[in-house]
């Protein structure tokens, strides 16, 4: 050990430091209510702006970038004649169908690998492969094998949505402190009991969060489907508006596209709200 | 002999090797006990709760409660965990009511049985709340609670009151020895304060650490169980010889690493 470094010379080298009080910059505290709803409000207002300002002053080509007027215009036009509404029925039924069965397979199929290590040895591998294989990637095969009605399309949703969220769910499986497990086992409770009434309740917020993620990723596969061989569906829509350049009709889907994607997610937050209370962690 | 442990040994593999946690260890308790065991950290505590718990097996040797062999684990042994182990979706009523609740008991008679049980633990008002409502005292108390409503023929507790300050450790302490004699449970229960230990317990398991051994038992008799008694001489005479004989397993531990 060197005596060179006493406690005295070491002060002198130390630099001083503090941490000075802050509003916008506070790391994982909440910031006040009013500030928080100012600044979400601006997330949205200041890309509208912008939007408004380069095509009013900006002198660009609508075909380019049409302006918002133009767009809600569109919006007025296609809802008039209810195209939009059945393109739109037509994608929310297929994300709906393929995400509910992929669902509420990936669930139990998740839970029980996480639970069991002897399936997780028997799914993982294959699960994980077939995870890193892009979903699209299986649109020649799903052609070749169910032709081009909705068969393919659910499919393809149910592919992308599956095995993400098995692995996902099982993940949050692995999280459940063992001690809970033995604990009711003390308590008289035998495996499927552990699984059922604790397991179960312990991953429930895991499994919404999961779910929540891989709707996000339904809704994106369904417009690569319609892309391809649709008669209806905002997909469909999007590419037909694009071969006749009709760009204000593209950001019309876009955008449709959007609100829908953020209302699920609104509402599978609210979900996890309500359901899982007791998780002392706000989400 | 209530709880019998015959030439318990346990050993983990490890990847340098095999771990003796546990040798020759040799216990026989009377129904009725308040026993401590005693050790430093890592002298195989937890591990041995756990064989008697049935959560795990010994290597070799085996643990006998009334005669009968554990082979795994059981609502006759009420265990209080090392951490905090409620569940926390469920209030501090559905946690005390959950093990009879397994158990096949209806609705009615367990919500009486685990409303008494909160009234024994001083808990009746948080029976509504959220285990994240509560302080770490009162949850280890709401464990305790929901041990006992399945009334266990033992109650094991590993370092029960480890993380509790020292008022509160001490209320604990009462509340524990008020218990004790009013059930007559027999209570098995794992800690490194040794005064706790003496104050608590009529016997006294000491462990020597690496691998675990008991290396002497103490039997307590102290005049009274109230906070006064850790001011008499009595006290302090059980207090130091137990103080000196971990300190001399400490220092024999250290000089073999
Ligand atoms: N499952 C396991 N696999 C391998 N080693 C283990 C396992 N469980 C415990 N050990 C080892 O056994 C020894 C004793 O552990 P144990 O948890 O029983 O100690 P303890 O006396 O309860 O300590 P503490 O007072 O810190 O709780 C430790 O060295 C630990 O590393
Ligand atoms: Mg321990």
């Amino acid at each position: 050990m060197s005596q060179s470094t006493s406690p005295h010379s070491i002060q002198s080298l130390i630099k001083p430091k503090s941490i000075r009080p802050t509003v916008f910059w506070r790391l994982a505290e909440d910031i006040p209510r009013p500030l928080n709803t100012v600044l979400m409000i601006a997330s949205i207002a200041i890309p509208l702006l912008l939007w408004w300002l380069v095509t009013t002053f900006g002198n660009i080509d609508p075909k380019f970038l049409p302006s918002p007027a133009k767009v809600m215009e569109a919006f007025g036009r296609l809802w008039s004649t209810r195209e939009l509404l059945k393109d739109t029925v037509a994608s929310l039924w297929r994300v709906g169908v393929g995400f509910l069965f992929a669902a509420l397979l990936s669930i139990p199929v998740g839970v029980l690998m996480g639970s069991f290590p002897s399936i997780r040895a028997l799914l993982e591998p294959v699960f994980g492969l077939m995870r890193y294989m892009p979903a699209p990637a299986f649109i020649p095969l799903l052609i070749l094998y169910l032709g081009i009605g909705e068969e393919p399309k659910i499919t393809l949703i149910f592919i992308g949505v599956f095995f993400f969220n098995s692995l996902m769910v099982m993940d949050t499986v692995k999280f459940v402190p063992k001690e809970l497990i033995e604990a009711t086992y003390m308590l008289g409770g035998n495996r499927w009991e552990a699984l059922t009434q604790v397991i179960l309740p312990h991953v429930l917020p895991g499994i919404l969060d999961a779910c929540r993620i891989n709707l996000a990723a339904a809704w994106q596969l369904v417009i690569v489907s319609e892309l391809i061989a649709a008669t209806e569906g905002l997909g469909r829509r999007i590419s037909v508006a694009g071969r006749f350049l009709r760009t204000d009709e593209i950001f019309v889907g876009l955008i449709v596209i959007g609100v829908i994607g953020l209302a699920f997610d609104l509402l599978f937050q609210y979900l996890l709200r309500l359901t899982c209370s007791w998780a002392s962690q706000k989400r | 002999m209530f709880l019998q442990i015959n030439k318990l040994n346990k050993n983990f593999e490890t990847q340098s090797g095999t771990l003796v946690v546990l040798k020759d260890i040799d216990m026989a308790i009377e129904q009725g006990e308040f026993i401590c065991a005693v050790g430093a950290s890592g002298s195989g505590k937890s591990t041995l709760l756990r064989q008697i718990a049935g959560l795990d097996h010994p290597t070799t040797g085996e643990v006998r409660i009334e005669g009968n062999s554990v082979t795994g684990p059981g609502p006759d042994r009420g265990m209080v965990f090392q951490h905090y182990t409620l569940f926390p979706w469920k209030t501090v009523q559905e946690n005390t009511e959950f093990g009879l609740k397994l158990q096949g008991v209806p609705k009615k008679e367990r919500r009486e049985q685990a409303s008494y049980y909160l009234n024994v633990v001083g808990l009746s008002q948080f029976a509504q709340a959220l285990p994240k409502a509560l302080s770490g005292g009162m949850k280890q108390r709401v464990a305790i609670a929901r041990a006992l409503a399945s009334e266990p023929k033992i109650l094991l507790m590993d370092e029960p009151f480890g993380a509790l300050d020292i008022h509160t450790k001490e209320s604990m302490h009462e509340f524990m020895i008020d218990l004790w004699q009013r059930t007559g449970i027999t209570v098995f229960m794992i800690t490194h304060d040794v005064e706790e230990a003496v104050f608590l317990s009529n016997r006294i398991y000491a462990l020597g650490a690496r691998p675990g051994t008991v290396r002497k038992v103490m039997t307590i008799s102290l005049p009274n169980r109230t906070h006064l008694v850790k001011r008499q001489s009595v006290f302090h005479d059980y207090r130091d010889e137990l103080m000196d004989l971990l300190r001399q397993h400490g220092q024999e531990a250290l000089a073999t690493l």
